[in-house]
């Protein structure tokens, strides 16, 4: 099995001081700057961790690399694992700051937790708020074995499919690197087209929504046309709204392709083509029946990828993190070759 | 374009239609012929205003329709005025034409996002004045949604007292992009005015708040403003539903309009588990989101959902588990029309086509039976 969603955690801010310039450890000191202002993950709602993921050494469940190790890879007997840092310095609207941020957690990362288990490998922070400062830390730190990933928050300030992101995608592309579009963000804007909602359970049960305008930008501005090589990876947002928003985008393609002329397939083929799903959360239909035919619909054996999402807690038990509403015979796919061919492991 | 065919041959047809399944529309859009048509609706001080401001919404969202006014290339009355506003050519070419039995209209000039709030009630005013005399009285056939500034409550929820008791308004009108989530408390008078009159709330297509038309900001094409408007609909109802709305007002009923129906069933899962895992924070919810969706939704079929295959149609249908609430609408006169001959295939039950074509809206709206 490869788990394609596994959170290392920063223990906190302080950390990073040791790879920070001094200009930006005096601006911290003297701001009293805490880090990014995100709250995805209220800590007393129980989703931010499952009981018993709260490492014996002390620190946030995913902090300390030997404990993680220990929960995933060797308990789950997985043959690897991607981490995925959800620290959004896309919130630190200072992007140079941002930026000094994402160089300090990816050298942690390299030094931390890619050297704590050769079964690991981990995504990219960096400050997509500006891509060319973005594209900078993918060379920077690209050509190492064990980074997959460039990882992005769903809310953005800007739809990922805009020009704007051109060189994000043209180095993670140099590096072969995949494009992760994970659960979160606060990037300023309201999380819903709406506004701003009243509680976190609309939130949190709304970013689907998000990532459904991400998948809709992408292929609009026509991003897979200009990098027919790019892989687009959407990490614990669901999966089961997928088929009614391939009908839908087909649909709409039909009757108003003439404003994207440039889109030349069917929008569900794109899909097909350059996007792969995490699996958890598992947003199941109540009848196992009905998974299957979601499954169908979207050709869920092609692009679901197999994810515990550990720490987080959508689930208690830990052999829960496989849910049973899948039938066996997709679990070659979804369960390692999907990640493997994808990632290219 | 409409297809021209013999009398004879015309009265066939109808009749062949007619004897198939009654026909009830539920998203006809009108439109005011000329601006002018509108000030003697507005008392004096209001109609100076239209005349030195013109409507002044939120702007900075133009997103160049795929044609003028939306509209169908055909739906351009012979009389030279804007498409819809010709109520003849409209029993023409809608409601002679499919013979319909009701069709209601849905006003979508932008009284409900004016800036200046007060000129939004008068203009809403206005509106609804001229619907029942330009509309309601000369065609029995038609009926309305009342028009409301619905970004204030207080002022929403007086003007649906003052028309609601009007039998020609069957629903009350508000767009699905507003400024605040529909569940937010600013829009609560405007639910007690619904029950009061027993006027399902319509939450139509479109609307520009101000707010960026998706959660990760603005996009660039009309085709993402269009192809994206269901992430609209989710957040509405996911809102409606989490704050509480229909514990506080039992007797409220919604209906989605041109939003689309497939991404429900997923939605619900998706509140169902959310729910469970973060219960303590909406302690006044009394049921299952899911419960909560079946109970008090209904949804139009414009524009039909089109799965690849036809099985997967079937499949939606049960997941959805709402056969009863799915109405029937061509939004006519715009572009995306759906016709009554061929959006529900002919392949689904006869009872399911029924229901869907008239008898759902026709127990939802009180229509009498034919």
């Amino acid at each position: 099995m490869i788990d394609c969603d596994i959170h290392n955690q920063l223990p906190s801010l302080e950390t990073l001081v040791p790879y920070l310039e001094e200009h930006w450890r005096a601006y911290i000191r003297e701001s009293a700057f805490v880090g990014p202002d995100v709250n995805d993950y209220p800590e007393g709602t129980g989703i931010p961790a499952r009981p018993g993921t709260t490492p014996p050494s002390g620190g946030p469940p995913g902090s300390d690399p030997g404990f993680l190790c220990a929960q995933t890879l060797d308990a789950w007997d997985l043959e690897l694992g991607i981490l995925n840092c959800t620290y959004w310095v896309q919130s630190v609207h200072n992007e140079y700051l941002a930026s000094a941020l994402a160089t300090a957690i990816n050298t942690w990362q390299a030094e931390h937790w890619l050297t704590a288990d050769s079964r690991l490998r981990a995504s990219l922070v960096v400050p997509s708020q500006n891509p060319a400062l973005a594209a900078q830390e993918i060379d920077r730190m690209g050509h190492h074995p064990g980074f997959v990933q460039v990882i992005l928050p769903v809310r953005s300030w800007t739809p990922y499919g805009n020009r704007r992101f051109d060189p994000l995608y043209e180095a993670a592309l140099r590096h072969d690197l995949v494009v992760g579009i994970h659960f979160g963000g606060s990037s300023g804007n309201p999380p819903t087209p709406c506004g701003w909602p009243s509680t976190y359970l609309e939130e949190y049960a709304g970013m689907s929504q998000v990532f459904q305008s991400q998948v809709l930008s992408l292929i609009s501005e026509g991003t897979f046309d200009r990098y027919p090589g790019l892989r687009v990876a959407l990490i614990e947002g669901g999966f089961t709204w997928m088929p009614s928003l391939m009908w839908r985008l087909d649909k709409e393609w039909r009757g108003l392709r003439r404003d994207i002329p440039w889109v030349k397939r069917p929008p569900s083929e794109y899909i097909r083509e350059h996007i792969r799903l995490t699996l958890q959360p598992v947003d199941a239909p109540p009848q196992s029946r009905q998974m299957l035919e979601i499954l169908e619909q979207m050709d869920g054996q092609d692009l679901l990828m197999y994810s515990s999402d550990y720490p987080h807690r959508h689930y208690d038990a830990p052999e829960e993190a496989l849910p049973d509403q899948l039938p066996d015979l997709h679990w070659d796919r979804i369960g390692t070759e999907n990640a493997r061919e994808f990632y290219r492991l | 374009m409409a297809i021209a065919v013999e009398p004879q041959t015309r009265d066939r047809v109808v009749r062949r239609r007619r004897s198939r399944t009654a026909v009830i529309d539920c998203d006809i859009h009108n439109a005011l012929p000329s601006d002018e048509a509108i000030r003697q609706y507005l008392p004096r001080r209001w109609r100076n205003h239209h005349r030195m401001f013109g409507l002044r919404g939120h702007i900075g969202c133009e997103y160049p329709r795929a044609n003028p006014n939306a509209a169908r290339h055909d739906s351009w009355p012979p009389s030279g005025l804007p498409a819809g506003s010709d109520l003849d050519f409209m029993r023409e070419q809608l409601l002679d034409e499919w013979d319909m039995e009701f069709g209601i209209l849905n006003c979508l000039i932008g009284a409900g996002r004016q800036q200046n709030l007060e000129f939004g009630a008068a203009f809403s005013q206005g509106l609804n004045d001229w619907q029942i005399e330009a509309w309601l009285e000369p065609e029995p056939r038609l009926r309305a949604s009342v028009v409301i500034p619905y970004e204030d409550g207080e002022l929403s929820a007086a003007e649906i007292d003052r028309v609601g008791n009007h039998p020609g308004f069957v629903q009350v009108l508000v767009a699905a992009r507003t400024q605040q989530p529909l569940g937010r408390r600013k829009y609560w008078k405007m639910y007690e005015a619904c029950e009061r009159h027993d006027l399902p709330l319509g939450i139509h297509f479109g609307g520009n708040s101000g707010q960026p038309l998706t959660g990760g900001g603005w996009p660039n094409h009309y085709y993402e403003d269009h192809a994206g408007m269901p992430q609209a609909f989710q957040s509405q109802v996911i809102s409606l539903v989490t704050e509480g709305v229909f514990e506080r007002f039992p007797g409220l009923k919604v209906v989605l309009i041109e939003g689309g129906f497939a991404w429900l069933p997923p939605l619900m899962w998706r509140l169902d588990r959310s729910w469970k895992r973060l219960k303590e924070e909406v302690p006044g919810l009394s049921r299952l989101p899911s419960e909560t969706i079946r109970r008090h939704f209904w949804l139009t079929t414009q524009p039909m959902e089109e799965p690849p295959r036809h099985e997967y149609l079937v499949q939606l249908l049960e997941q959805l588990d709402m056969d009863d609430r799915l109405l029937f609408a061509t939004d006519y006169p715009h572009w995306d029309f759906d016709s009554p001959a061929q959006a529900i295939p002919p392949s689904l039950p006869r009872e399911f086509r029924r229901g869907v074509m008239s008898e759902n809206a026709r127990s939802l709206y009180r229509f009498e039976a034919a």
